[in-house]
């Protein structure tokens, strides 16, 4: 539930100094891009901030997402902001179960209308009827609207909320869709990746607690700050694509050498996130950096593209069958060419004979 | 579907499909011609006539030297725009990947920045053609909308190679999807266009050769 507490307070009774908060302010104001002179504008609006109702809807997932923003790393101040916001349903976390959980749902509903947020994971099956996926007896496409119906804004988190993710990957055959495509009345915020990035997570709420409203988004709904760069622009194997040094094969000398992955399926050149920049566990690490390319699970029907480790500059089907029979009907076009033009010179040749 | 995902797809498949078909019904078409039989006895020390062929092949790589201050600048920037393009089309370690899936065939790539290079200049290069085709009024007058066509199907995917690579006017994604389409422009029109040259030079040329080389004649 909402109330009057402010996150400072939070913060000051958890043993935040004054001095870790502005510098976490200056980060993130960093981390979202935005000119150095909104730090302490950030700082004032999120000490001011007052706990944010939000109803986190679970659909088709695999609960990776939560996981990911639940089990980051060790207790930050992303993690404090995360307890700070008022979580009224989610089915993992909440300890309420059964018509208890669906009424918590609905008395923050009510008593917060017009200014909580929901977010979603997982994508939204609406195939038969959205007989696929129900939760309390309400398929997921009805509680979604009831639930968006008096909500401030939607945050799609995951790849299969912002996109439609596995479930919508072919045949799809729950008709899964993403979260975008059945709201059209809210602003919708998409934060793909399997899993996404928390920080990304964080800087979206930070940006709507400190600001009161939604950060600059790219085309497909993302925030700038987190997908306005791909994963190569920013990888610090860059150097070795640019010197031709790549990895032939997952344990070659290449790959011993930590050379660029694009052979081996990278997608970092079409992918936009921040694994490259903010890395993963801590600043630790990212799929790259241990060895493996980019798999693009931050793009829309990334599962679909052609193949994970087919690289992006090779066509995305086997044509090997479709050049046989090219080369096929090629030779026996030619060789019918050829007959027929044969075929004229001997009756040229027949016609000449007779006139002399 | 995206448009990096149908360049990458159905686009390169129609494509690669007609650019085999096409080239092999044309050299299917014109290798199985009956040959014209010269009934007359070859001249005194002509050479056998696969060699006489080859000799001409090689022979008119170069123009004869009273043509050859006539013909540099065409000699030279033929042979740099060529050159350019070989070696974009086959040391760029994306293009031996293409080439890979579809032969099996790879080799070592050069450096992405030398190739990059290498790009400018041939691009440069094929402007230059387009401009001498434009302003000499006999090329001009020789020039029909075919060859214009080859030229820009030549062009376009060395210019948007050279915009992917670089990141300019688009995202990546944008430019590798026009790449690849530009790509499969150019096999569509390949076997169809005067760039079927690229095999049929040396067919044409021995041919002469064999003829010439028959009647004593020296190229």
């Amino acid at each position: 539930m909402s109330e009057a507490r402010e996150l400072a307070d939070l913060l000051r009774e958890r043993g935040v100094s004054r001095r870790a908060f502005l510098a976490y302010a200056s980060w993130m104001t960093s981390l979202l891009a935005l000119p150095p002179a909104m730090a302490p504008a950030m700082a004032q609006g999120l000490a001011k901030a007052r706990r944010q109702a939000v109803i986190w809807l679970s659909f088709q997932e695999c609960t990776g997402c939560t996981e990911s923003l639940t089990r980051s790393f060790s207790p930050s101040l992303e993690e404090l902001i995360f307890d700070f916001i008022s979580l009224d349903y989610h089915h993992t976390l909440q300890a309420a179960s059964g018509e208890a959980a669906e009424q918590a749902r609905r008395q923050s509903m009510k008593d917060n209308a017009g200014k909580y947020v929901v977010i979603v994971d997982g994508s939204v099956p609406v195939g038969d009827g959205g007989v696929y996926s129900v939760i309390a007896g309400q398929s997921n496409v009805d509680m979604l609207a009831e639930t968006v119906s008096q909500a401030a804004a939607v945050i799609a988190v995951g790849t299969c909320a912002a996109f439609g993710g596995l479930p919508e990957a072919r045949p799809n055959p729950t008709g899964a869709v993403p979260v975008s495509q059945l709201v059209k009345d809210k602003p919708v915020v998409n934060i793909p990746g399997c899993p996404p990035m928390p920080q990304a997570m964080a800087g979206t709420l930070v940006h709507l607690l400190s600001f009161g409203k939604l950060p600059e988004l790219d085309a497909l709904g993302r925030p700038r700050a987190f997908f306005g760069e791909s994963i190569h622009d920013r990888c610090y194997r860059r150097p070795f694509y640019e010197k031709g040094l790549f990895a032939h094969s997952f344990d070659d000398e290449g790959a011993r050498q930590g050379w660029c992955l694009y052979e081996l399926g990278c997608k970092g050149p079409v992918t936009y996130n921040a694994c490259a920049s903010l890395k993963w566990n801590g600043g630790v690490s990212f799929p790259i950096q241990s060895g493996h390319g980019c798999i693009g699970c931050s793009e829309p029907q990334f599962w679909d593209r052609g193949g994970l480790y087919q690289p992006l500059s090779t066509g995305s089907t086997d044509v090997r069958k479709v050049i046989g029979i090219a080369a096929a009907g090629g030779v026996a076009l030619g060789a019918a060419s050829a007959a027929l033009a044969r075929k004229r010179q001997a009756e040229h040749a027949a016609a000449d004979k007779k006139e002399t | 579907m995206e448009l990096l995902d149908f360049a990458r797809g159905p686009a390169l498949t129609v494509a690669l499909a007609i650019f085999v078909l096409g080239t092999l019904w044309r050299l299917a078409g014109v290798l199985l011609l009956p040959r014209l039989r010269d009934l007359s006895p070859a001249r005194e020390g002509a050479p056998p006539a696969l060699l006489g062929g080859l000799r001409t092949v090689l022979r008119r790589m170069w123009p004869r030297p009273e043509f050859a201050q006539a013909t540099l600048f065409m000699t030279v920037n033929s042979y740099v725009f060529h050159l350019g393009l070989a070696l974009v089309m086959f040391g760029l370690a994306p293009h031996i990947l293409f080439i890979r899936k579809l032969s099996g065939l790879h080799w070592p790539s050069l450096p992405s920045n030398l190739v990059y290079a290498v790009g400018v200049v041939t691009l440069a290069s094929l402007l230059a053609v387009l401009a001498r085709r434009l302003t000499h009024p006999v090329m001009r007058l020789l020039s029909h909308a075919g060859d214009y066509v080859s030229w820009l199907v030549t062009a376009l995917p060395v210019a948007t190679g050279l915009l992917a690579t670089a990141h300019l006017g688009a995202r990546y994604e944008t430019l590798l999807a026009l790449h690849l389409l530009s790509i499969a422009a150019f096999l569509v029109w390949f076997p169809f266009g005067k760039l079927m040259h690229a095999f049929l030079f040396a067919f044409s040329r021995a041919a002469t050769g064999m003829r010439f080389s028959h009647r004593g004649v020296k190229v």
